[in-house]
């Protein structure tokens, strides 16, 4: 049975535990018979051209854990930010955490989508914005809405901003040989609201994991999100992100993405500006080795005038990895006004790295500033030997121009202690010590 | 000091340096003239051990230890300093986080700890008011948006900070303004000593009003044609190099 049958087969199963009065159910329902119709992607589609998810697809996944698993805190409190005090929306194998969490219903809503579904209270937001701005096309985001039932649910109402930043964690504890996730979350920060999450999703040995994630988030006038991700995963959890958001008038909303690891990884990162003086910022620095993939597939949509959005994703490549950036923006008639940013800088370190880079602008404004670059190249030998020439050894020297490359993506990192943390861990997967403080 | 015996060196299979013989010892300050493409940039770069350049004949010896084979970083180690023509752009490092890994780099290489932080602090602190560098150009990008003579100058601040047995001082007074030279110049001046030696490369005699030379030698074509004391330097400010490249010939 290949992984689709699986899962057309599971989704009956899957209708036995959930509420299928429910109008989301109606929604999960379309949306199974819209991936029954186009299943997994293929290289044959242009998004996919890069990233094929053939081998994946070999395995076969379990699509539900066979128990609830239980993790100690002592086991991973390396993976939170535990710096500093957080909320902790935690999920173990798809499974929710509470001894590992800290949810909260004071002044916001910081807790989780089970609830949110099932609960009368949370129907009439349900019914505004579950799946409203996820594709109802793309087959592995309607794959994604036809199993939703679990993942973070925030609402952060109306000038409010929780206390604390939010860790959102998915633990893969590998008492399944192999297991397909499927997390659903749904954000909503309303009028001059703002919130700070930071997302990671970390296998616990080197088990088979796939998860395909899907997130929404809606940010309402004046609203501020800060959105990081943090992909630094074993070596054999795969993962697609797909999230969506959806920007009103003068919000601004900044996704990082930090990829250092995991064996497949593609983000499929949406934005659509639907109102005026918006702004939008994609993030991204990726270090990957080994036969790592990594697939950046960003799109803006400027749809109304004067907003801007700035893409930055600096990449290096070493030994049999491969790259893909995609970047497309869209800016409609109506956008005038606009200012595009994108920049994609790549280093590749083996002769044997592989990086596919391509920006896709669609501009049918005429007063628009557009800017796109993109460079793929080797490190600076004038600049190695002037390392080396003060006395630094090659390998630092090294690391010390890779580490200053990337480093300035993280200035507009604004949780500190996140930003010392992913500083190390560029330092790490570098291989040394810097030798100053980070 | 320093040794050079007929040194060879090609960058790409083309010769450049052709035989250079010289030696320097300690307390000493040469200068190096000649015309532009004479190969005084490469003798500079060969000393410090950039691969680009293969030493074809001849050799490089520092304290009677020969270095080929010698990584540029640990002729650093051993005290070797060059000031670059051209010093690169380094974005996203700060000179003092660029200094700081220097420096500790320097003594692990001896097998001493890191240097403590306050003593650091007050190492740049009193190299920087030597050279009169603002306390602000620590912390941007190493050269990243210098002028020319910022640039220069944070080579020397390097120097002072990385205090050199042998400092190769390959046009450090281009692009300098007279006062900067003069800042510059005082700040070599002081870091001289009877220990360690200077080696001056420039076109024009202007600099060596400030940092006087023991002994003068004139490269061209990839050879000393002439050596002499520091009155060389004024007869080739007034006669130029072409009575030399006949010389040469000869």
């Amino acid at each position: 049975m290949s992984l689709k049958e699986k899962l057309i087969s599971s989704f009956m199963a899957f209708e036995n535990n959930v509420d299928v009065d429910h109008p989301v159910h109606e929604v999960r329902s379309e949306a199974m018979k819209n991936f029954e119709a186009k299943g997994f992607p293929t290289k044959k589609e242009e998004a996919w051209k890069y990233t094929s998810l053939n081998n994946l697809q070999k395995i076969d996944f379990s699509i539900f854990p066979k128990e609830v698993n239980a993790l100690e805190y002592r086991e991973v409190k390396k993976y939170f930010i535990n710096e500093i005090d957080t909320y902790k929306i935690v999920f173990i194998d798809g499974i929710f955490s509470s001894n590992l969490s800290e949810t909260t219903h004071d002044g916001v809503d910081i807790c989780l989508m089970s609830s949110a579904l099932n609960k009368p209270m949370y129907k009439q937001i349900i019914d505004v914005y579950f799946n409203k701005v996820a594709s109802k096309d793309e087959s592995l985001t309607t794959l994604n809405t036809a199993f939703s039932k679990e993942g973070a649910y925030i609402y952060i109402p109306k000038n409010k901003m929780p206390k604390k930043p939010i860790e959102i964690l998915h633990f893969a504890t590998g008492n399944e040989a192999t297991l397909m996730l499927q997390p659903r979350n749904l954000i909503i920060v309303e009028e001059n609201a703002e919130v700070q999450i930071i997302e990671r999703h970390q296998s616990l040995t080197t088990n088979e994991v796939l998860t395909n994630t899907v997130t929404e988030i809606f940010a309402a006038k004046n609203a501020i999100v800060d959105y990081y991700k943090v992909q630094n995963d074993a070596a054999n959890a795969s993962l697609i992100d797909n999230t969506y958001i959806n920007q009103k008038d003068k919000s601004v909303v900044k996704v990082h993405t930090f990829s250092f690891g995991g064996k497949l990884t593609r983000n499929n990162l949406n934005f659509y500006q639907n109102g005026e003086y918006i702004d939008s910022t994609m993030k991204g620095v990726t270090i990957l080795g080994d036969k790592q993939h990594v697939d950046h597939h960003t799109l803006v949509h400027h749809i109304e005038p004067n907003c801007e959005s700035h893409q930055d994703y600096k990449s290096i490549y070493g030994e049999n990895s491969t790259g893909v950036f995609n970047g497309k923006i869209i800016v409609e008639k109506l956008a005038q006004k606009t200012n595009a940013f994108q920049q994609n800088n790549n280093i590749l370190i083996s002769d044997k790295a592989t990086i596919n880079t391509k920006p896709q602008l669609e501009i049918f404004a005429d007063d628009v500033k557009c800017s796109h670059g993109c460079t793929i190249g080797q490190l600076d030998e004038d600049a190695l030997f002037y390392l080396q020439s003060r006395g630094i050894p090659k390998k630092e020297a090294r690391a010390l121009l890779m580490y200053a490359f990337a480093n300035n993506v993280l200035e507009s990192v604004r949780i500190p202690e996140l930003k010392t943390r992913i500083n190390k861990l560029i330092a790490n997967k570098l291989g040394v010590n810097l030798g100053f403080d980070l | 000091m320093l040794q050079i015996k007929n040194l060879h060196a090609s960058v790409e299979d083309k010769e450049i340096l052709k035989g250079i013989n010289l030696e320097v010892k300690a307390g000493e300050v040469h200068a190096i003239m000649g015309p532009n493409g004479s190969g005084k940039s490469t003798l500079a770069s060969v000393i410090a051990g950039k691969e680009e350049f293969e030493v074809t004949e001849g050799e490089v010896v520092l304290d009677g230890e020969n270095l080929e084979d010698v990584a540029p970083e640990e002729r650093a180690h051993k005290g070797v300093f060059l000031s670059f023509q051209y010093p690169v752009e380094i974005p996203g490092v700060s000179v003092t986080n660029f200094m700081k890994t220097a420096i500790n780099e320097g003594r692990k290489a001896k097998g001493l700890e890191d240097m403590p932080a306050n003593e650091m602090l007050k190492l740049i602190r009193e190299k920087s008011e030597m050279l009169e560098i603002d306390r602000k150009f620590l912390s941007r990008s190493l050269n990243e948006g210098f002028s020319g003579g910022e640039k220069k100058r944070n080579e020397i601040f390097q120097m002072a900070m990385l205090e050199p047995k042998l400092a190769i001082l390959d046009e450090t007074d281009s692009g300098l303004d007279i006062d900067a030279l003069r800042i510059v110049a005082n700040g070599v001046n002081k870091l001289k000593s009877k220990d360690n030696a200077i080696i001056v490369i420039t076109h024009y005699q202007r600099l060596l009003d400030y940092i006087v030379p023991d002994f003068v030698h004139v490269l061209h074509n990839g050879k000393i044609v002439k050596s002499g004391g520091k009155e060389l330097a004024l007869e080739l400010e007034e006669k130029g190099y072409d009575w030399l490249k006949n010389q040469a010939v000869v």
